[in-house]
Order: structure tokens, then C-alpha cells, then sequence
């Protein structure tokens, strides 16, 4: 709660530890990685994102997100 | 019986409503770069490669991409679910793939143990039915097991693909009376899907009525990857040609081919 009193979200990105100012969207998120939206999924708190939403849901403390692409595999 | 080859041209495949001309599927695992894995896919002549679902590099969100090298509206991207033990994380790997390309065609695996990568038949095949259920059009990795392969085509796969041999051993095909019957009993493609080594054994594959052939490591662990890409096409073309012709029968002795009749 200490964190979002100081204007940030403490968030879990791909198994790290990650901040982003309170109101910020999945769709902000992705653009402060520097990734293309169109070249990834997201999943939100065990749940997929829709790309088409992902700039209409707000992220909360403590939220869990997977973002993957595809890699080389046989 | 035709006097002419030209129907050859017509010799195509259709897995899930989709036709491909090309028989051969390939992996793209195990390449020293992206450029060499693009450049033996189009020696290959494949339309259809496998990828894997990973984690996007956070820390370095610039580094080339995989979609970069092989382009997706032009070559069918198969996604897997490699590295999943449980139908649960096969199925959350694919509904993720799903979001990522936007389309529903997918490679189902789901494997019993790390020593032989050997399917776990019991979860591949609750996967199987959650997927088919959810309007996904799996192509299932499997055993070389005909009861098996039908239970999958009642779960809702669209292609049956039994292992020829432990995924990445390269010993070729080690049970062709299972995988004949599993051709002769589906109604559905069926790839074999691992244990291909040289260009031989994808032809024996193709010769045993298969549908298509699904390799990665044979490839990409070549000494001239390029050249064994298009090894293996022209492998799986004359395998199905092989096939299609109708090969003649055995006998336990001799037949010469020159008539005895007229010898001086």
C-alpha cells in the first residue's frame, strides 16, 4: 500500500520485480519495455490479455503479468 | 495408371481446412543464427515451421526476433508447446500462442518425462480435448501407438504425429508396422513427428503412406544445414513418389530383367 501512496505499482514482469507509475495500462507497460504490442501476448493475472483491450485495463499492486513471443523450436 | 507425372503438381495435403504443397515441416531450434535457420527453410521448400512460446527478453526488448528473419504471413508459423509436462501448461502455452499470432492451428505436445521426451499420452490427450474444445486445430505429438492416435482423432486432432524415435536422436524411423497402421487406420494427416536423422528415413516415412514429415535437429545439427534442408525436400518428395507409384513386390530369390530368350 506504501507503494501506491508514492505513485507507483509494484508489479511481477516475466519473473522480475517491476515499478510503473499508478494508473498505467498493460498497454503502457509494453510501450515502456520498448516492445512492440503487435509481436507479443500478455497474460494478466493468469488470464490473457486481448491485445485489442490491453490499453483499457488499468494494472494494479501485485499484479502478474507473462509477456512472450514466439522463439526458434522444433 | 497415368503415362505422364503432371498430376504430380496437384500432389497436395490439407490439415484443418488449410493446403500445403509441401510435405516436409520444419523446426526452428538449434540454428547457429536466424539467418541460417531462414536460409534452410527456404531450402527446405517448407510452408509450415514449428516455434516455441518463450518469455520475451525484457532487459534487452531490441534483440532480433525470430518473426524478423521468417515472415509469418509468408510461411506458416506452427506454435508448440515444447517443454510442457502437464496439459495445463500445454494448453495456457497455447492459448497464449493464440493471442500472439492470432491463429488457432497448433502443435500439441506434451511429454512424460526429460531423458526420452517421450508424450505423456493421458495428459496430451486431456490437452487435446480442451483445446479442440476452445476452437484450436491441434496437430498432436504422440506414440507410435494406432489406438492411441484414434483416441486423439475422437479428441479433436486434426493430424496425428507419432514420434519415429526419441525427439533429437536422429536413429530414424524404429517401428514402420505402427506407424503404417496408424496411416492406414486415420482419417485425419498423420506426420511423422521426431527421430528423423538423414534424409533416408524421411523417405521411408513418406514411403510408409504418410502425410507429411516434421523434423528440426537433422537439419539444423547438419555439418551444411542448407544442404541437408534440401536433402530432406528432395527426400520427401521421392518418398511420396515412392508411395503414390506403388513399389513392386519382394521375392526371396533372383529375377533377371534381361530376357533369356535369344541369349547366344
Amino acid at each position: 500500500m506504501a507503494l501506491e501512496t508514492s505513485g507507483e505499482l509494484l508489479l511481477t514482469v516475466n519473473g522480475e520485480p517491476r515499478r510503473i507509475g499508478v494508473g498505467a495500462s498493460i498497454a503502457d507497460l509494453v510501450a515502456s519495455l520498448g516492445l512492440d504490442p503487435k509481436k507479443v501476448a500478455v497474460e494478466h493475472n493468469a488470464e490473457i490479455a486481448p491485445r485489442s483491450m490491453l490499453a483499457d485495463v488499468r494494472l494494479a499492486d501485485g499484479d502478474v503479468l507473462e509477456i512472450v513471443h514466439f522463439v526458434g523450436g522444433g | 495408371m497415368t503415362d505422364t507425372v503432371a498430376e504430380k503438381t496437384a500432389d497436395t495435403w490439407t490439415v484443418a481446412g488449410r493446403t500445403f504443397t509441401s510435405r516436409l515441416i520444419v523446426g526452428t531450434g538449434k540454428y547457429k543464427d536466424f539467418a541460417q535457420n531462414a536460409a534452410a527453410v527456404e531450402a527446405s521448400g517448407a510452408e509450415i515451421v514449428t516455434v516455441a512460446v518463450r518469455r520475451v527478453n525484457i532487459s534487452d526488448p531490441k534483440a532480433p526476433m525470430l518473426t524478423d528473419f521468417i515472415d509469418p504471413k509468408k510461411i506458416t508459423y506452427l506454435p508448440n508447446t515444447a517443454g510442457c509436462f502437464t496439459a495445463e501448461e500445454a494448453i495456457r502455452t497455447l492459448r497464449l500462442a493464440r493471442e500472439a499470432g492470432g491463429w488457432d492451428l497448433v502443435k500439441l505436445e506434451v511429454l512424460g518425462e526429460a531423458r526420452t521426451l517421450y508424450p505423456d499420452m493421458r495428459e496430451t490427450l486431456k490437452a487435446c480435448e480442451v483445446l479442440a474444445g476452445e476452437g484450436f486445430a491441434p496437430m498432436v505429438y504422440c506414440v507410435d501407438d494406432p489406438i492411441a492416435a484414434k483416441q486423439l482423432e475422437e479428441a479433436g486432432a486434426v493430424a496425428i504425429m507419432p514420434l519415429g524415435a526419441p525427439i533429437g536422436s536422429g536413429l530414424g524411423i524404429q517401428n514402420k508396422v505402427t506407424v503404417r497402421l496408424i496411416v492406414e487406420g486415420a482419417n485425419v494427416p498423420v506426420l511423422v513427428d521426431a527421430g528423423v536423422g538423414t534424409a533416408s528415413d524421411a523417405a521411408v516415412a513418406m514411403e510408409l503412406g504418410c502425410d507429411g514429415v516434421l523434423m528440426n535437429t537433422a537439419i539444423a545439427e547438419a555439418k551444411d544445414p542448407l544442404r541437408m534442408a534440401r536433402a530432406m525436400k528432395l527426400a520427401v518428395e521421392a518418398g511420396r513418389d515412392a508411395y503414390l507409384a506403388g513399389r513392386m513386390g519382394t521375392r526371396r530369390y533372383a529375377d533377371p530383367s534381361s530376357p533369356l530368350a535369344g541369349l547366344i
